[in-house]
């Protein structure tokens, strides 16, 4: 089979953004069919790649390359190994419900929906990139069209939350491109290919103060602790699509790029710095807890608690240990799929109820049925309920940590997660149980799409909670040789 | 003197200076349109010409040569001059009546350009500098009846003349020194002995008087008022044509004549690219206009290419000539879409600029992309060149430079973010479409696509920029 797999998929949303461009702007059916059969072209091609990756042999494989600017060592590289194939697979899952989600977006369509391909261009980009100037292009490509989309489409507060956003992930990606360009002449081998570079053992110092810049760079748009602040913020500005993308997938985006670029290529590094991002993430999944447990707005609930739930990626990250690195993955899987159900959900509500108050909803389950049951769903697997997809990543990632004997960090984190459990059961009971609101009398269900985007992401939530075997396979495959590098548990 | 074909590019320019100057007298004044087409397709039938000598070389005795970079100085002078003469067609017939003369002072400011980075000796290049720069005093003071360009044209000609003097003065004593103007001369008569006091003055006058005419900082006073003064194509002229020769005179004084005073010369260079780096692209948070803006934002653009002026050598060179290229495009089209507002509405003020997505989608597009592009975003020309750019600082050791760069680069997105917010999030102020000719829609479609390509496929001009640099370096 000879179909360029990854570029069909990482420029599908391209071609469809500059398809979109040239259409007449109130033909806004002919704009929703064009972003779907996009989406829909891209996250086929993201479900043929994870089926067609070989797991058994692991690796990098359905490589594509071409020379880009050869002078200079870059080349349009992309290949996947197992922790890309289950990043893509979420990417397409959410771009296309996001897409489904946004149907109802009829303030300039043809603008929003170009620049979120755009957006989820990037986003594909960034996953199966083995280039590091693509990695760092797609990057910013993945940064540059979130302004405009939360500032225009946005809600609450959105300017302050766009600019904000835009301008500490732009100054977060500084640091990665000084530290790209350390890592090139250090290297002395005037090319940005990640294979090769993989057999460079750069000295300790640029190694110290390359994964310093790199852990700090990926971990503004990972959410890491302090540097955060962005992400509440712009996710409850952010329109329904967009914070289901952003939280759900361009999050991961930085703490895949800690895996892919900072612990593969810089193993002294990484055992100098893992320890503090180690502290740092658990700050994290405290800190994003008790936050979300103070606050009055849905959004912000779930913007905190992906404060809190990134807290366990970076955290599985740091734990130097095969079974915490594999939960990290997953988890960012995991929490992808169930934060998109809850912005998704939170945004069907809005849109009818428009507020998001959580004092002034109750008993929403009797007059938007089909939506709260997902929303309740989205919580018991964002407080680890066993069945869940939430439950098997964070249990991972405890062994994880117990297996490296880090066992305060074992007790904070179940902490973190009782945390949880306290603040969505709370929420779940004061939104969707008692007796019913009479200002609430008129909301309706979501419409057939919006349950259907709904229960797709559901379904995944389940399907991996009972059987996580597919996803794990490849993950384990794709960062053993990680933590065999940095002389970690297995 | 075998070799006076060599000056057939020029002599062709001159000519069709003057063509158009007899065409300005000849045809009635409300013609003035037909002579500004023959002096745009005549420039790009030349920019055709020279391309098509491209690989040929040869040198005129001492003082002149013609090779590749030359040649792509050359056509880069005509096709800049082309634009600005193709912004300016709808731009005149408003509001510079009868400007024939105006096109023809254009067409002998690209001469002046191609002049400057063809010379291979100080006098010659001196000459090629003033015959620029005399153009551009006129044009800069080209609206008659605005007592801001009058302003700004008397600005900028007793500035200019002082930095000239002070150029001149420098070059006297490089002469002085090194008792040659040639070029390969005086990289000869350097190369041994240790640097004097004398040497040290001299290269600060020349840097200083080049430093004035590229507004580097601390000698860019003069731009913001020259730039929100001068009829605005002629802005663009001064951001985009006029630096990129002054550098592209720069990076040939420096390959060919002044090598082995690098080490002496790195160092301070460094630190006027970080000032100017950071001044212009503070100052530009606090602007209002967006001429004004727009001025402050090149300036802050000549702080990055003087990093690779900081950090010199082959493959700093090309960098810089590599985000000249990419830097015409996207600034082009920034002040097209200037150029389009203004002529309509008479608006130069950010808010004047709410809500231009509704009444001009495409050139709210377009003034977005080529701010991205400046800001360094992808897929836009400004990511890969910069990228390239700071590539090669940081090779030379300049990470610090590097670093500064990149945060000013954040810096600036803010500010381009805050026009971008007038276009798309503030609701218009004024209502109804605002039309624009076929020709600058055309126009913006090129530059706007031709900032894309170099941000998409960067290949070919990279190739084109290394190989007029190569010969350079020997």
């Amino acid at each position: 089979m000879n179909i360029p797999l990854l570029s069909l998929m990482t420029l599908t949303p391209l071609v469809g953004a500059l398809v979109l461009l040239v259409l007449p702007r109130d033909r806004h059916g002919l704009i929703r069919a064009v972003a779907l059969a996009a989406a829909g072209i891209s996250a086929a091609a993201a479900v043929a790649v994870f089926l067609v990756y070989d797991t058994v042999r692991a690796g990098f494989q359905l490589a594509e390359r071409l020379p880009w600017l050869p002078q200079i060592g870059i080349d349009y590289a992309l290949a996947v190994d197992g922790s890309s194939v289950v990043m893509l697979l979420l990417t397409g899952i959410v771009i296309v419900t996001g897409v489904l989600i946004s149907w109802r977006v009829d303030y300039r369509p043809k603008d929003f929906f170009a620049l979120l391909l755009l957006l989820v261009a990037g986003v594909y980009g960034v996953f199966c990139s083995t280039d590091l100037f693509f990695f760092f292009f797609w990057y910013e490509v993945a940064v540059l069209p979130m302004y405009l989309l939360i500032a225009v489409w946005g809600s609450t507060n959105k300017e302050y939350g766009a600019l904000k956003l835009t301008l500490m992930l732009v100054a977060g990606s500084i640091l990665i491109w000084i530290g790209l360009l350390m890592l090139y002449v250090a290297s002395g081998i005037n090319s940005f290919d990640l294979f090769r570079l993989q057999h460079i053992t750069f000295d300790p110092l640029t190694q110290s103060i390359a994964f310093l810049l790199f852990m700090i760079g990926f971990g503004v748009l990972a959410g890491m602790w302090p540097l955060h602040t962005w992400s509440p913020d712009g996710h409850v500005a952010a329109p329904t699509a967009v914070s289901m993308l952003h939280a759900g997938v361009l999050m991961k985006l930085g703490a895949f790029g800690i895996l892919r670029i900072a612990m593969t290529l810089l193993p002294e590094g990484a055992r100098i710095w893992l320890p503090v991002l180690l502290v740092l993430a658990t700050v994290n999944v405290i800190y994003g807890a008790l936050s979300a447990m103070s606050q009055r707005d849905l959004k912000y609930v779930i913007g905190y608690s992906s404060v809190s739930h990134m807290g366990y990626v970076l955290m599985g990250l740091a734990s130097l240990s095969l079974i915490g690195t594999t939960g990290a993955v997953l988890q960012m899987f995991s929490h992808g799929i169930m934060t998109a159900l809850f912005f998704a959900m939170v945004g069907v509500i809005y849109d009818q109820a428009h507020t998001r108050d959580i004092a002034a909803f109750r008993g929403l389950i009797c007059t938007m049925p089909a939506v709260s049951v997902l929303f309740i769903l989205a919580g018991l697997a964002s407080l680890g309920l066993p069945g869940l997809s939430g439950f098997v990543a964070e249990f991972l990632v405890f062994s994880g940590l117990a297996q490296a004997q880090a066992w305060l960090f074992v007790v904070l984190a179940v902490v973190g997660v009782a945390i949880t459990a306290t603040y969505v059961l709370r929420l779940i009971a004061r939104v969707f149980f008692g007796p019913p609101e009479a200002a609430w009398r008129a909301l309706r269900d979501g419409t057939p799409l919006d349950v259907a985007a709904g229960a797709s992401l559901a379904f995944v939530l389940v399907a991996v909670g009972l059987y996580p075997a597919p996803l794990i396979g490849p993950i384990v495959g794709s960062v053993l040789p990680i933590v065999r590098r940095l002389g970690g548990v297995e | 003197m075998t070799a006076l074909y060599l000056l057939l590019p020029e002599l062709l320019i001159g000519g069709l200076a003057f063509l158009v100057l007899a065409a300005d007298l000849l045809l009635p004044a409300r013609r003035a349109p037909i002579v500004g087409w023959l002096a745009a397709l005549g420039m790009l039938a030349l920019a055709f010409f020279c391309a098509t000598w491209w690989g040929a070389a040869g040198a005129m005795g001492e003082l002149y040569v013609l090779d590749r970079f030359a040649l792509l100085f050359k056509i880069l002078a005509l096709v800049m001059g082309a634009i600005v003469i193709l912004m300016s067609l709808d731009y005149a017939r408003r509001r510079l009546p009868g400007a024939g003369e105006y096109y023809g002072l254009i067409v002998f400011a690209a001469l002046g350009m191609a002049l400057m980075t063809g010379a291979t000796e100080l006098l010659t290049a001196y000459i090629g500098l003033e015959l620029l720069n005399f153009s551009l005093y006129v044009l800069v003071s080209y609206s008659k009846w605005n007592p801001k360009s009058n302003e700004a044209g008397t600005k900028y000609i007793l500035l200019g003349a002082i930095s000239s003097a002070v150029l001149l003065y420098g070059l006297s004593l490089l002469y002085g020194l090194t008792g040659t103007t040639n070029y390969a001369g005086i990289a000869q008569a350097l190369a041994s002995g240790t640097p004097s006091p004398g040497l040290v003055a001299a290269l600060v006058l020349i840097l200083g008087g080049l430093g004035f005419k590229i507004a580097a900082v601390p000698f860019h006073m003069w731009a913001p008022d020259a730039y929100q003064g001068a009829p605005t194509p002629i802005a663009a002229l001064l951001a985009v044509a006029a630096k990129a020769a002054g550098f592209g005179l720069l990076v040939r004084l420096l390959a060919e004549a002044l090598p082995s005073t690098l080490p002496l010369i790195g160092p301070p260079l460094a630190a006027v690219a970080a000032a100017t780096m950071v001044l212009g692209n503070t100052v530009a948070i606090r602007q209002r206009n967006l001429k004004r803006l727009l001025a402050y934002s090149s300036i802050g653009q000549v702080g990055y290419l003087l990093v690779g002026l900081a950090g010199f050598g082959a493959g700093a060179a090309e960098a810089i000539v590599f985000h000249l290229a990419g830097y015409a495009a996207t600034n082009f089209a920034a002040f097209l879409v200037v150029i389009i507002v203004e002529n309509r509405t008479g608006d130069e003020d950010i808010d004047d600029y709410a809500g231009l997505a509704e009444r001009a989608p495409f050139a709210a597009f377009a003034l977005t992309a080529a701010f991205f592009s400046l800001a360094g975003l992808p897929l836009l020309a400004g990511f890969v060149t910069k990228f390239y750019l700071f590539l090669t600082a940081a090779q030379a050791g300049l990470i610090w430079l590097v670093a500064i760069g990149v945060t000013m680069s954040v810096v600036s997105l803010y500010y381009y973010l805050m026009v971008i917010r007038q276009l798309y999030v503030v609701a218009p102020i004024k209502v109804g479409p605002l039309p624009m000719t076929a020709t600058e829609r055309a126009l913006l479609s090129v530059l706007v696509v031709a900032t894309i390509a170099i941000g998409v496929a960067p290949a070919p001009l990279f190739v084109i920029v290394r190989s007029a640099v190569a010969p350079l370096f020997g």
